[in-house]
């Protein structure tokens, strides 16, 4: 997934301006934009440059941290080891180290005793509408779905992300350090994902996550055709959804052709006439650059196949199919096409595309080879994804496959990383990598295992034992629990 | 062909009346949820379908069919103490739903006659330890308005068309629950029709009653003078020369053994001042009742304790999501349970999260509750919130022998049910979800997995 990603920004953007295009849109400057030599061409007027407004920037600040050591757990780095009586080192943010006994500490450094405990990466949640679906659930925070159009590329999770919602104080406490928030899956195009860390914030931009490619959500199957068919208008059938991405992509290429060819007239130095800037097409043409990451809801084994065979004609990458109850039945193919799945532990049945879905689904397209994480799409769920991922690896280890805890641990860490193009930063203890690690009171995957101890960023964010660290929302004083949802 | 197959499996399994065949399960350690507690290593004995003997030193009877539980666990079978199963296949396919009282009944819609014991559901239910469930009615057959849908609040949003009640006139009831077994070799699987009469309170009760709380407590208040006026003036309704009631004469049967106090009123409600309420009417109309949802149980322990009423809850529940559940916290169980009250933990309204009900009773263990506590709240509570743990719900002798093996800990994550037996028949571990997984999980011979 990261190799793929690398390789389509080596095709024109470098790696410094794809983390600018999250963080600091005031950045203009870009490889394509640049002249060779002077040219009549004045700067397009603020606004009209696709380039020049990639999204608010982060104002994220890392908690308050000092050098910490954990010393004497077990622990499960996410890249496939376990260190038992293991060290992890965090300083300014960073893990430092990681290792057995001997790991030497730096000098002054804090260290806390993991002795019985289980240390791991912090948890990603690659599938939340935490913010755009908050707590309390009423009608005027209903933010998820733009359900006006079937299409919405334009629009952005972000700018429907409630901070103060108080279920992502109850993520944290179950070790969520960072969310993938994307929109709703009524539409076949639901609009821009976004990728936050997972701190008491103020403001949406307080949380965003800096230079985390966005994503953006499709939707295969009922939903959509639900949706629109229910009001007399397109889509109402399988085909009539296989018409609307087609068209969308279509507009797209067009629209990326379009930009294309004026910024090599203008490299040139040649007159030109920039195109109009569409919000949409903006979105859908940067996937096609490689630039946006695709999120696609899409439960049964078909119509994934189907997916793919509409990203090859339009030249994208699936970068994870969502829900994907059916992905068991093709494992091979979603290996060979580098998509991960993101699944529940034994959600299914519910709706008609999720008839198929089997407890085994995560644990026999692991077996495969191909990349698995485990979601939540809920509230409930985001604060058990280690149990989750548990109850997924037993159903595999029940018909004798040999999972073990380190290869699991990847399911809730480093392959949602990957699938968010964030494992450079992100989901593994691995030295170098932001310091957001879990200290949980037993093997995570147990059903008695809660979350001491989360750190992100190498700050302390939650402490089960210590209610300084236990942050609640404003919404949540002075009602009945005054937000303390634990003892 | 599947129910085929399932019959050829069925058949495999337990050739004959197996309910008559003895069985000793041996080698195991017996969580009795009884007075015997738990018994590190010790034999269970099944005769004639009942528990005939348990204990350390139980003598296995000669012919008996020995069953080694290698060193695993032995519980009663779980009781899933409200669910959707047997009555709902699909829940987006309205025809496969049979668990709403629909637009034309309120308090006399009754479940039973939907229950459909070859649901595909159902095995995998049993495949989790569930031998027993209560069936129970919602208004709009539509769910519990909790349902997760695609697991997510986005999904559950569209599929809601944006919230709003019901449609047609304000029903108030939701009909009667039923008890059910999930035996595979009973093809009437009924335990006991018409055991409570289902209702809402609070938000759900206040929009079904089409305006607010007021509305829905006078409606329900009024239903029962009703149904009393009704029983001791049947002559005079036959003549019609009773005064209008406001249900009709079908619903106010229905309601007649709830004001007896024969059955429950099964109340879903989730605020504090909601729950004290419920427990007003239960005093003030001298009726029995369970509630459901509870979330802010624990601001009213004490009431709820001395008032002996049961509570079902979800042990997950923490988050504010209505404006009735800002008191949502996850020691909920623990703190009733602590106050007195009789705890009865349920997984999912669903059919397929039922095997939630056995994590959620292990996740209450770190926020309070034992372990034994916590393995009660899913076989004995139920059991006895629904007057049925005479027969059920504890490895007793006398009682039915609902029982469960468990390759480890029954309540956490990395265990799950080596056999089941159910009336002391044992069950067939299969079910469409294994057969599926079966065929996937074979290596490719070049044809088709169909063919498989």
């Amino acid at each position: 997934m990261k190799s793929r990603l690398w390789a389509a920004l080596a095709a024109g953007v470098t790696a410094s301006l794809l983390i600018g295009c999250a963080t600091t849109p005031t950045t203009t400057k870009t490889a394509d934009s640049t002249p060779s030599k002077p040219a009549d061409n004045k700067p397009l007027p603020t606004g009209l440059d696709p380039d020049t407004a990639s999204g608010f920037p982060s104002t994220y600040k890392p908690l308050p941290s000092r050098p910490t050591a954990i010393v004497g757990g077990t622990v499960l780095t996410g890249d496939g080891k376990q260190i038992d009586n293991g060290v992890v080192v965090l300083v300014d943010g960073k893990v430092a180290a990681v290792g057995g006994p001997d790991t030497p500490l730096p000098a002054g450094v804090q260290i806390i005793d993991a002795k019985g405990r289980w240390v791991t990466p912090g948890v990603i949640d690659a599938h939340s509408h935490l913010g755009v679906y908050p707590s309390p659930s009423v009608s005027s925070r209903s933010d998820g779905n733009e359900l006006t159009d079937p299409t919405t590329p334009y629009v952005w999770a972000e700018n429907s992300v409630w901070p103060a919602d108080p279920g992502f104080d109850r993520a944290r406490a179950g070790g969520v350090t960072t969310l993938q928030i994307l929109p709703g899956s009524g539409n076949l195009i639901g609009g821009r994902s976004v990728t936050l860390r997972n701190v008491p914030s103020i403001t949406m931009q307080g949380m965003k996550f800096p230079g985390a490619p966005y994503g953006v959500k499709m939707a295969c199957g009922e939903n959509p055709k639900r949706v629109y068919g229910s009001r007399g208008r397109g889509p109402s059938t399988a085909m009539g959804n296989v018409y609307g991405y087609k068209k969308a992509w279509i507009d797209a290429a067009d629209y990326r052709r379009k930009w294309d060819d004026y910024r090599a007239k203008v490299a040139k130095g040649d007159k030109a006439d920039a195109p109009k800037r569409d919000l949409g097409l903006d979105t859908l043409a940067d996937v096609l650059r490689g630039k946006i990451l695709i999120q696609n809801h899409c439960y049964r084994a078909d119509e994934m196949a189907t997916m793919i065979d509409i990203s090859k004609e339009f030249g994208f990458h699936i970068s994870m199919f969502h829900h994907a109850s059916e992905a068991y039945k093709i494992g091979d193919l979603l290996k060979e096409n580098d998509i991960c799945i993101a699944t529940w532990a034994d959600w299914a049945g519910f709706k008609m595309e999720s008839y198929d879905g089997i407890e085994a689904n995560a644990a026999l397209t692991w077996k495969s080879g191909a990349c698995v994480v485990i979601h939540s799409d809920d509230p409930i769920i985001t604060q058990h994804l280690n149990q989750e991922a548990g109850i997924a690896m037993a159903a595999g280890r029940r018909i004798g496959l040999d999972i073990k805890d380190a290869d699991a641990i990847a399911w809730i860490t480093l392959n949602p990383a990957k699938a968010m193009g964030i494992a450079d930063q992100t989901g593994s203890l691995t030295v170098g990598k932001r310091a957001d690690v879990v200290i949980w009171s037993a093997d995570p995957f147990s059903i008695y295992a809660v979350a001491d101890q989360v750190y992100i960023d190498g700050g302390l964010a939650f402490d089960r034992k210590d209610k300084r660290f236990q942050p609640k929302s404003d919404f949540e004083l002075g009602q009945p629990s005054e937000g303390a949802f634990i003892p | 062909m599947r129910k085929f197959l399932f019959a050829a499996a069925a058949a495999l399994l337990i050739a004959g009346p197996a309910a008559a065949e003895t069985v000793a399960i041996v080698n195991a350690r017996i969580e009795t949820v009884g007075k015997a507690g738990s018994i590190p290593s010790g034999t269970l004995v099944i005769k004639d379908g009942r528990i005939a003997a348990v204990g350390a030193d139980v003598k296995v009877p000669e012919g008996a069919r020995i069953v080694d539980a290698q060193g695993g666990v032995v519980t009663p079978g779980l009781i899933s103490p409200s669910t959707n199963l047997t009555v709902t296949e699909v829940d987006l396919i309205k025809e496969t739903r049979d668990d709403g009282s629909g637009t034309q009944l309120s308090a006399g819609f009754d479940i039973s006659y939907g229950i459909n014991p070859a649901s595909a559901l159902i095995p995998l239910a049993r495949q989790g330890g569930v031998t027993r469930v209560v069936v129970t009615p919602t208004l709009t057959g539509g769910g519990d308005g909790e349902d997760q849908e695609e697991g997510g609040s986005a999904d559950a949003g569209l599929l809601q068309g944006g919230g709003g009640g019901g449609k047609g006139d304000p029903r108030l009831f939701a009909g009667q629950a039923a008890i059910v077994s999930l035996d595979a070799s009973d093809t009437d699987p009924l335990v006991k029709a018409r055991v409570a009469v289902a209702l809402d309170l609070g938000q759900a009760g206040a929009a079904n009653a089409g305006g607010s709380r007021g509305a829905s407590l006078v409606l329900v208040r009024a239903a029962l003078q009703d149904a009393r006026d009704f029983n001791n003036n049947r002559a005079a309704y036959d003549r019609g020369a009773t005064r209008d009631f406001g249900l009709s004469r079908v619903d106010l049967e229905a309601l007649v053994p709830v004001v007896q106090g024969r059955i429950p009123l099964l109340i879903r409600v989730h605020r504090a001042s909601d729950i004290r309420q419920a427990l007003k009417l239960a005093s003030d109309e001298k009726i029995k009742i369970i509630i459901e949802g509870a979330e802010e149980g624990w601001l009213v322990a004490a009431d709820l304790a001395a008032a002996g009423v049961p509570v079902i809850i979800d042990t997950e529940a923490d988050l504010p999501d209505q404006f009735e559940t800002l008191g949502s916290r996850l020691d909920n169980a623990a703190r009733l349970q602590a106050a007195g009250v009789l705890v009865v933990i349920a997984g999912s309204r669903d059919f397929n999260n039922l095997r939630q009900a056995r994590f959620n009773a292990g996740m209450s263990v770190p926020y309070g509750m034992t372990w034994q506590q916590a393995l009660a709240a899913v076989t004995l509570n139920p059991a006895k919130a629904w007057g049925m743990a005479d027969r059920v719900g504890s490895l007793e002798v006398g009682k039915e022998a609902d029982v469960v093996i468990w390759s480890g800990d029954p309540l956490d994550t990395q265990s799950w049910p080596t056999a089941v037996f159910i009336g002391g028949t044992q069950q067939p571990m299969t079910s469409r979800a294994q057969q599926l997984r079966d065929r996937y999980a074979k290596p490719d011979n070049g044809y088709p997995v169909q063919y498989r």
